[in-house]
C-alpha cells in the first residue's frame, strides 16, 4: 500500500516484517529514527518475539549482535558515522565467523572536523572488512533492499550492511510502497542458521588459527563473498516477482545504450545525475550512468559489460581516500581494461555539500568535452582554501584549519578570534 | 514542480510543516518530497525546510535553491538569514507576523516580486487561539492551501489528523482553518497592500 512516510520509519516498519528476533542498538545520527521506531515497536509487542538490547556503545552492540547471531537468532542493528568506526574491531569477527547480521548504514561523514551530515566515509572505511555492501538510490529501493538483505545473509551466511544516506533519504519523507507481511514471508522464510552455538550439540566457533590454514580460511571468506555476485541477481529476480516492482540487482543502467560517457555513483545522488543526464540527453549529449548497487562484493564483470564501449567514465563519490583520492574509482578500474575508457574521479558532497543538478550538468559538459582532469572536488571553493593556504606560509602557528576557515565563511567557530 | 521552503527556528515545527504538506500533497494522489536542512539543531536556532510536489516521481536529493513559495515562520529571521535568495520572480511568500511587509522594513527586499503574492499572517495569534501555544506552522499550511491552491485546506487537515494525536489534531485543524479564512479575506479585500 502506498503510503507518505519517513525513510527511517519505512525501513524500521520493513526490518519488523523481517522479524528479527534480537536487535541491540546504540543511537547515532542520523540512524536514530530506526532504532528508535524499532524499540517502540518491540515494547508495544508489535514486534514479537523480539529482544530490543539498550547497549552503553556501537562495540557492545555488534558484540551483542555477534553472540545473538550465533546462537541462531536472526539480528539486526543500525549506525552511522564514528559509530561504525567503534564497531569496527567487532565487524571483522562479525564476518569472520560467517554470521548473517544484517545492519543499516545512516551513511555520514567522519571527523575531525566533527560534521553530521551525509557522505559515504563511514562505510567506505569499512568497505574491506568482510561484510557485504548494498548501496540505495531511493526510501523505496532501501525498503526493498533491506527485506533483499536478510535473505542475502543467511543464503551466504554473512553479514549485510545496507548503506542509506543519511539525512537526505532517512529524513526525507516520501511515497512508498511498504511490502506487505504476506510478501515478505513469501520471500524470506523463517531463519535456519548454517551454524549455531546450541548446549546441546556443543561446537566452537571462532578458535585461533595459525599460519597452517590462515590463508585457507581468508581465501574462502573471499570465494563465498563472490558468491553474492550470483546470488544478488537471482534474489532480486525474484523479489521483483514477489513485489512486482523491478530490482537492480548488482547494478542499474540509466541511458547507457548508445552512450560515450558513462557516469558511476552509489546512493541517493543518482536520482539527480538521472534529471541532469535527462537535460543533457535533451542537447543531444549520448551519456548515461550506471548506479552500482553492490559495492562488496565488486561487480566487476557487470561493471565492464555495462559501461562496454564507452569512452569516459566519471565517477562520482562521497568519500575521499586521502593521499590517493577516488575509492570507487580505484574500484572501477579494475573493471576496464586500461587501454579502454578514461576513468576520473570527482569528490562531491563530502560532510553534506548539497550537490546540485547545476554543478552537475557543467560538470557533464566539461567531461564530455575532455576538459576535466583526473581529479577534480565537485564546487571546492578554491578562494577559501588559498586563503588558509597563505595564513599557513605566512605565520608558523596560524591556527587550525577549521576554524580559521569557519571564520572566513561568517560561521561560528569556538577559540579566540 | 512546485518548491517549498519553509524558515523558521528550533521549536517552531518547520520540519512537521514540510512532512504535513508532503502529507496534504500525497492525500492529493501527487508525489511530494519533504527533507530538513538540518543544522545542529537546537530550540531557537535558524532552521529549514523543503517541500517539492509534482505529478510524477521526484528523483532530484538537492536542497530547494530557487522556491516557488516561502513560509517564514518567525520574522526575526528577517535579518539573520537570507530569506529569499532564489525565490522565483513570481514567487508567494507567506510571513508570520502581525505587521505588514513594509512595517517590517522589508520594502527593498521584496520589490522586484509580485505585490499581491506577498502576505503576511498573524499564525501565532491564531495558533495561540487554537492550540494553546505559539506554534504557526499548522496554521501556515491553511494559510499556503489559501494563497497558492498547491493542496487544498482539506487535505491538509487530513493530513494533520494523520500527523498527531487527537486533541492535539483539532487545536491544530482549527488553526489551518482560521488561517485558512484570514488569507481567503486578505487576497479579497488587501488590507496590507
Amino acid at each position: 500500500m502506498l503510503e507518505q512516510l519517513e525513510g527511517s520509519r519505512a525501513v524500521a516498519r520493513t526490518v519488523a516484517m523481517c522479524r528479527p528476533e534480537v536487535i541491540p542498538a546504540y543511537p547515532i545520527s542520523p540512524q536514530t529514527h530506526i532504532v528508535e521506531a524499532l524499540s517502540a515497536m518491540v515494547k508495544d509487542g508489535e514486534l514479537s518475539p523480539c529482544e530490543f538490547v539498550n547497549v552503553e556503545s556501537e562495540y557492545a552492540a555488534m558484540s551483542v549482535a555477534i553472540g545473538a547471531s550465533a546462537t541462531g537468532a536472526r539480528t539486526y542493528t543500525a549506525t552511522a558515522s564514528q559509530g561504525l568506526l567503534y564497531m569496527a574491531e567487532a565487524l571483522y569477527n562479525a564476518s569472520g565467523l560467517g554470521l548473517p547480521i544484517v545492519m543499516t548504514i545512516a551513511n555520514r561523514a567522519i571527523g575531525a572536523p566533527i560534521n553530521i551530515w551525509n557522505d559515504h566515509s563511514d562505510s567506505m572505511s569499512q568497505r574491506d572488512s568482510g561484510w557485504i555492501q548494498l548501496y540505495v538510490e531511493s526510501n523505496q529501493e532501501a525498503v526493498d533492499m533491506h527485506v533483499l538483505a536478510f535473505r542475502l545473509a543467511e543464503e551466504l551466511s554473512l553479514p549485510v550492511m545496507v548503506c542509506m544516506d543519511g539525512f537526505i533519504l532517512t529524513h526525507a519523507y516520501e511515497r512508498i510502497d511498504l511490502p506487505s507481511a504476506q510478501q515478505v514471508d513469501g520471500f524470506l522464510p523463517a531463519y535456519e542458521p548454517r551454524q549455531v552455538l546450541d548446549p546441546a550439540e556443543p561446537v566452537t566457533i571462532g578458535a585461533m588459527v595459525g599460519p597452517e590454514a590462515f590463508m585457507e580460511v581468508k581465501y574462502l571468506a573471499h570465494v563465498k563473498q563472490l558468491q553474492a555476485l550470483e546470488l544478488i541477481p537471482e534474489l532480486s529476480a525474484e523479489l521483483t516477482r514477489t513485489l512486482g516492482r523491478e530490482q537492480h540487482g548488482l547494478m542499474r543502467e540509466y541511458r547507457c545504450e548508445d552512450a560515450e560517457t558513462i557516469v558511476v555513483a552509489l546512493g541517493s545522488v543518482l536520482g539527480t545525475i538521472e534529471d541532469a543526464i535527462d537535460e543533457l540527453r535533451e542537447r543531444g549529449v549520448r551519456i548515461g550512468a550506471i548506479g552500482i548497487k553492490a559495492f562488496r562484493p565488486f561487480p566487476l564483470e557487470a561493471l565492464r559489460g555495462a559501461i562496454g564501449q564507452a569512452t569516459r567514465v566519471v565517477v562520482i563519490e562521497k568519500a575521499l581516500a586521502l593521499g590517493i583520492g577516488g575509492i570507487v574509482a580505484q574500484n572501477v578500474r579494475n573493471a576496464i581494461a586500461p587501454s579502454s575508457a578514461q576513468v576520473c574521479t570527482v569528490i562531491a558532497g563530502l560532510g553534506g555539500r548539497p550537490i546540485t543538478t547545476s554543478s552537475l550538468c557543467g560538470l557533464f559538459e566539461d567531461a564530455v568535452a575532455d576538459r576535466l582532469g583526473a581529479m577534480t572536488f565537485l564546487d571546492l571553493n578554491t578562494e577559501l582554501v588559498e586563503r588558509e593556504l597563505e595564513r599557513t606560509r605566512s605565520a608558523r602557528r596560524s591556527g587550525p584549519h577549521a576554524e580559521n576557515m569557519l571564520r572566513d565563511v561568517g560561521a561560528i567557530a569556538a577559540g579566540p578570534v | 514542480m512546485f518548491q517549498v521552503r519553509i524558515h523558521g527556528r528550533g521549536g517552531q515545527g518547520v520540519v512537521t510543516a514540510a512532512e504535513l504538506l508532503s502529507l496534504a500533497a500525497f492525500e492529493e494522489g501527487r508525489h511530494a518530497q519533504a527533507f530538513p536542512s538540518f543544522g545542529s539543531e537546537r530550540t531557537g536556532a535558524p532552521v529549514v525546510a523543503f517541500c517539492r510536489i509534482d505529478d510524477h516521481e521526484i528523483r532530484t536529493r538537492e536542497p530547494v535553491s530557487e522556491p516557488d513559495a516561502l513560509i517564514i515562520q518567525d520574522p526575526t529571521l528577517l535579518h539573520q538569514v537570507d530569506l529569499f535568495g532564489g525565490l522565483r520572480p513570481d514567487g508567494y511568500v507567506l510571513i508570520n507576523s502581525v505587521r505588514s511587509f513594509d512595517e517590517l522594513g522589508l520594502g527593498q527586499w521584496v520589490g522586484g516580486f509580485r505585490h499581491e503574492r506577498l502576505l503576511t499572517v498573524p499564525a501565532s495569534d491564531i495558533a495561540r487561539e487554537h492550540v494553546g501555544q505559539a506554534r504557526p506552522n499548522a496554521a501556515l499550511l491553511g494559510g499556503l492551501a489559501a494563497f497558492t491552491g498547491i493542496v487544498s485546506v482539506d487535505s491538509v487537515l487530513v493530513a494533520i489528523r494523520a500527523r498527531f494525536p487527537e486533541r492535539l489534531a483539532a487545536g491544530n485543524a482549527a488553526a489551518a482553518e482560521a488561517c485558512f479564512a484570514f488569507v481567503e479575506r486578505e487576497i479579497e479585500a488587501p488590507a496590507h497592500a
